[in-house]
């Protein structure tokens, strides 16, 4: 979503605070810390569903998000997505995602994100789903993502928008 | 030398004054005609659907229903074509027409949201249904066979693509943009992913005015 689009997603998010707020939740390993993970809740039959957290580097050597697992998907798998001339397109990304020294990587709607893939169930609102990180320097860490309504564009925490 | 040059030149004048006049002659009757054309009701029956946008499909609804052209009828409606795969995009829009609905209040029931799944590989009619339940309000889930889903593809102008992918599985590139069609079938307008709710309400009570 565009900045234009910001008042209305941090008023969407505002409605969301109550629930959302008392899941704000982080992780540490090395030098990173991963805030916020979280996910969209997911229908009866669907196989895959999107994942997003902020994972930032206090290091001075960059990192890399190289893969992930987790016991509710078959696998979980790294992505990006792009608009180009009005049509989504979204890929797999191999060889990982770079989280910058002295620096974040934003796993977001509208770009870098983990996708579940292979779901064994249906992800519901309100849960954590444990899946496991795995860095090319700082090692692996097992976060909780929380699971939110499917109308989410982020989490939301101290009164800014997670966008 | 002069004397050969300047009757030349003269009459190649008069030949570029014509060949410019023919050419504004064209343009003129290319103008017409592309007004001529747009004057025409899109939907008019007479004119038949061939040069329509939007137009003639035929589709299966969750409960396994078939849904055409002439079951919409009657009602403005907003329609929409991703997968339930879509990472992003398409719950996003689905949201958000749900929110732009609930805004409209009472008259936000005057129009229906139609989403369209592009990857019956993937998303059988069920699916669809479970999925657009997600949102909490109604959505029509539709989707067909390939031959089905290239027929209304082409009517409105959708772009949708499989992209293979390491795995052995595919993702798919697809047009993302909402279209806003008339009580009668015809084309209203297309909402943005980049257009603001204000611009987007205004849109959908143009639609169901």
């Amino acid at each position: 979503m565009t900045i234009r689009n910001l008042p209305l997603s941090a008023l969407g998010a505002l409605t969301l605070f109550a629930t959302t707020a008392a899941l704000a939740h982080d992780y540490k390993v090395g030098s990173l810390s991963i805030e916020h993970p979280w996910s969209r809740e997911t229908a009866v039959g669907q196989k895959v569903g999107g994942g997003f957290m902020t994972i930032t580097n206090k290091g001075s050597r960059e990192d890399r998000l190289l893969s992930g697992t987790s016991p509710v998907a078959a696998e979980v798998q790294l992505h990006t997505m792009s608009m180009d001339g009005g049509i989504m397109r979204m890929r797999q990304v191999e060889g990982g995602i770079a989280v910058p020294a002295k620096g974040k990587l934003e796993l977001k709607p509208g770009g870098y994100h983990i996708m579940f893939m292979g779901l064994k169930r249906p992800l519901k609102q309100g849960e954590r789903l444990p899946v496991t990180l795995r860095f090319q320097r700082a090692g692996s860490v097992t976060v909780q993502v929380a699971v939110q309504p499917v109308g989410s564009a982020g989490l939301m925490e101290g009164g800014h928008a997670g966008l | 030398m002069p004397d050969f040059e300047q009757p030349t030149g003269r009459s190649g004048l008069s030949r570029l004054r014509w060949a410019i006049w023919i050419v504004v002659g064209v343009a003129a009757l290319v103008g017409l005609a592309i007004l001529y054309d747009r004057a025409r009701p899109l939907s008019d029956p007479a004119s038949g659907y061939a040069n329509a946008f939007g137009g003639p499909f035929t589709l299966t609804a969750p409960d396994g229903s078939t849904v055409t052209e002439k079951t919409l009828a009657g009602k403005p409606y907003a329609i929409f074509f991703g997968f339930t795969r879509c990472p992003d995009v398409c719950p996003t829009s689905l949201a958000r027409m749900t929110r732009l609905r609930k805004q409209l209040g009472a008259d936000g029931m005057k129009f229906n949201i139609i989403f369209v799944s592009v990857d019956p590989g993937h998303d059988k009619p069920a699916d669809l249904g479970n999925y657009v339940a997600l949102f909490g309000t109604p959505i029509m889930g539709l989707t067909g066979t390939e031959a089905q889903l290239a027929q209304i593809k082409k009517g409105y102008g959708v772009y949708s693509a499989k992209v293979p992918q390491p795995g052995g599985d595919y993702t798919i590139d697809h047009t993302a943009a909402i279209t806003l069609m008339t009580a009668k079938g015809a084309f209203s307008g297309t909402i943005d992913h980049q257009e603001s709710d204000t611009v987007a309400l205004e849109k959908l009570k143009r639609l169901i005015a």
